[in-house]
């Protein structure tokens, strides 16, 4: 398969295991968002596909070539790290260059090349500067620019947009997916910012405690997570309680859910409803009702805190949808089977 | 951050002091030095203030010459050999785990307690036929006999290299611990071997520092007078020594003084010389 396929691949410092078993496909062209808390290796197994750190077991496939023992210079990627590592002694040109003089090019294709990737870039003009001299954002691009000067059988990123103030991080995340797509290169981002990773990728895997929890598209590791941590750790969810009663039924907070099924076998499980999907009605009438104990009103949307005996549940509704409900007021609040994803515990 | 600058005169107070030391300990005596330097020798006697230029007349000739050159000839050869050793072993240090780090530096700065003195004795020994290294090389059946190697200009260097060598890399270490590993990791992936990354990554660099140590260690070893005489034949004297020879065997100030000033200013001008040489690099 053209791609990358990370084969069963573990990585242990001593004791501890920071990555443990991962299997995934990469197929060729494809964006991937490496996503997790902090410590759950995905920055190793990123460091582990450049070659800068070796798998303690399982082997890394590049385009049907068993590349795990080959060292990170013959493995012709180019990686942009979160601190940019450009280096201080040389131009925003020489940088770029870097790749091209390393594999001894010729000066003329050097100078080709920088300004078609300073153009790329817009930064046309800036080759003479030192890269000292550079704002944040232009040092960002200047980083990637230069990973890509060899055209890279592999574009990895990591954390590279996490020094950047929000507003800046927002456009460069746009601009580096329009840039994928424009260079139909395979691309690994490792962060921690989901928003990021909803914005670029095409798969987003998500991992924690050295394991993928969840790989798919963004919109489905959302609407459909696999198990707990992937919908407490995408957005934000309401998680509740369900159990099945005498009669098979499910029940969430001592009220009967029709439409709702068990996991097979199972006597208890978790729902996740998303904020958005909680719909707040009036008391009573087959709805679960509780207590609104804090109101956030962002202007845009208004997020409702409701008790439902002893269970948080935050509803995230725009002004106009949402009934005129102040904080004491009892509510009711109606959860549709359609939008509620039920999660093994 | 912006500051401004002083408004009044009282705001210069905390520069007293470092002036008033800088004056009696530093001005003071190197222009007492130069004011001797001009002065007359009393033939068997001290000296009587004067103004003449017979003590840098005499100066000027070949033996001198020869004696400068030779000097700053060793003073520059310790400064490369220094730094030629102690980058890639201050590199190797930082990579090191936190205790080894500091066994090492401790290490390092123990050497730093030994004499000048000791140290030319110890090395003497060291290269000696009778107790020396060359014995060892016997025992493993490496040479024939044992010899000889000292005095020699291989000896003095050795010494004075060993001597500079601990501060060498106690200046090159902070610099290094700083360096952003992941500038040599960011090599790497853009294809340059580890050996490659350190050459075209690493030592550029470090390029200020190298200057700063090149010079440091130049000056430190054109001072240098003990090694040379324990370590070396009387060709391998540097000026130092013959500015020893001259102030305290010969009593003659007058001399010694105007040597110790046209070594200073040589020194300036090679210090000078190596900072315009470093400017000129980062133009290019």
């Amino acid at each position: 398969m053209s791609g990358l396929v990370l084969n069963t691949v573990t990585k242990q410092f001593g004791s501890f295991t920071a990555v443990d078993n991962v299997q995934l496909s990469v197929p060729h062209g494809t964006f991937v968002c490496m996503l997790g808390p902090s410590g759950c290796g995905k920055t190793t197994l990123l460091r582990m596909i450049a070659g800068l750190d070796t798998p303690t077991s399982g082997a890394i496939v590049l385009d049907d070539a068993d590349i795990t023992a080959t060292p990170t210079h013959k493995r012709d990627l180019g990686m942009v790290f979160q601190s940019l590592a450009l280096f201080p002694h040389l131009t925003v040109g020489e940088n770029i260059a870097y790749p091209l003089r390393i594999r001894g090019a010729a000066k003329e294709a050097q100078k080709k090349r920088i300004d078609e990737l300073l153009a790329m870039i817009h930064l046309t003009g800036y080759a003479d500067r030192p890269v000292t001299k550079l704002s944040g954002g232009q040092r960002q691009r200047v980083a990637i620019a230069r990973a890509l000067a060899i055209s890279p059988k592999l574009f990895l990123l990591d954390e590279p947009l996490s020094a950047l103030d929000a507003k800046l991080r927002e456009a460069m995340q746009v601009e580096l997916r329009q840039l994928q797509q424009q260079l139909g290169i395979t691309t690994i981002v490792v962060t921690h910012d989901q928003r990021e990773a909803m914005t670029m990728a095409d798969t987003v895997v998500v991992m924690n405690g050295g394991r993928i929890r969840q790989a798919a598209s963004p919109i489905e590791i959302y609407r459909r997570p696999a198990d707990r941590f992937v919908a407490d750790f995408i957005g934000s969810t309401n998680l509740l309680d369900i159990e099945a009663d005498s009669a098979g039924r499910a029940v969430v907070l001592g009220q009967a859910v029709e439409g709702i099924a068990l996991p097979e076998g199972l006597s208890k499980a978790t729902i996740s409803v998303r904020p958005e999907d909680v719909h707040l009605t009036a008391p009573g009438a087959g709805a679960l009702t509780g207590k609104v104990t804090f109101i956030r009103d962002l202007g845009g949307t208004i997020e409702t805190f409701i008790d439902l005996s002893g269970t948080q549940v935050v509803a995230v509704s725009t002004p106009r949808e949402r009934p005129a409900v102040n904080v004491g007021q009892a509510v009711g609040v109606r959860l549709t089977p359609d939008v509620c994803v039920v999660l093994k515990q | 951050m912006r500051r401004e600058p002083p408004q009044r005169l009282a705001d210069y107070g905390p520069l007293a002091f470092p002036a008033v030391m800088l004056v009696v300990f530093f001005v003071i005596p190197f222009g007492t030095m130069i004011a001797v330097s001009f002065f007359k020798r009393q033939q068997g006697g001290f000296y009587t203030p004067d103004f003449v230029f017979d003590n840098y007349a005499r100066f000027i000739s070949l033996f001198f010459g020869k004696v400068l050159g030779f000097s700053l000839m060793l003073a520059i050869t310790v400064a490369i050999c220094c730094v030629v050793l102690g980058i890639p072993f201050t590199y190797l240090l930082t990579r090191m785990g936190r205790k080894a780090q500091v066994l090492w530096l401790v290490a390092l700065l123990s050497v730093l307690s030994l004499s000048e003195v000791i140290i030319g004795f110890a090395w003497s020994t060291l290269f000696s036929r009778t107790a020396g290294i060359t014995n060892l090389l016997v025992i493993l059946g490496l040479m024939q006999e044992a010899m000889p190697l000292s005095p020699s200009f291989g000896a003095v260097l050795t010494g004075m290299v060993y001597q500079a060598l601990p501060y060498t890399i106690l200046i090159l270490y902070p610099a290094l611990v700083r360096l952003d590993p992941t500038l040599t990791e960011a090599a790497r992936t853009l294809g340059a071997s580890p050996v490659k990354a350190f050459f075209t990554v690493v030592v550029p660099a470090l390029r200020n520092t190298v200057i700063a140590t090149l010079i440091m260690v130049f000056i430190f070893a054109l001072g240098s007078y003990l090694l040379p005489q324990i370590l070396g034949r009387p060709q391998h004297w540097t000026l130092s020594v013959l500015i020893t020879d001259q102030a305290v065997y010969q009593s003659n100030m007058p001399f010694a003084a105007a040597m110790a000033v046209f070594l200073v200013l040589v020194t300036l001008g090679m210090v000078g010389l190596t900072v315009l040489v470093g400017r000129k690099g980062e133009a290019a």
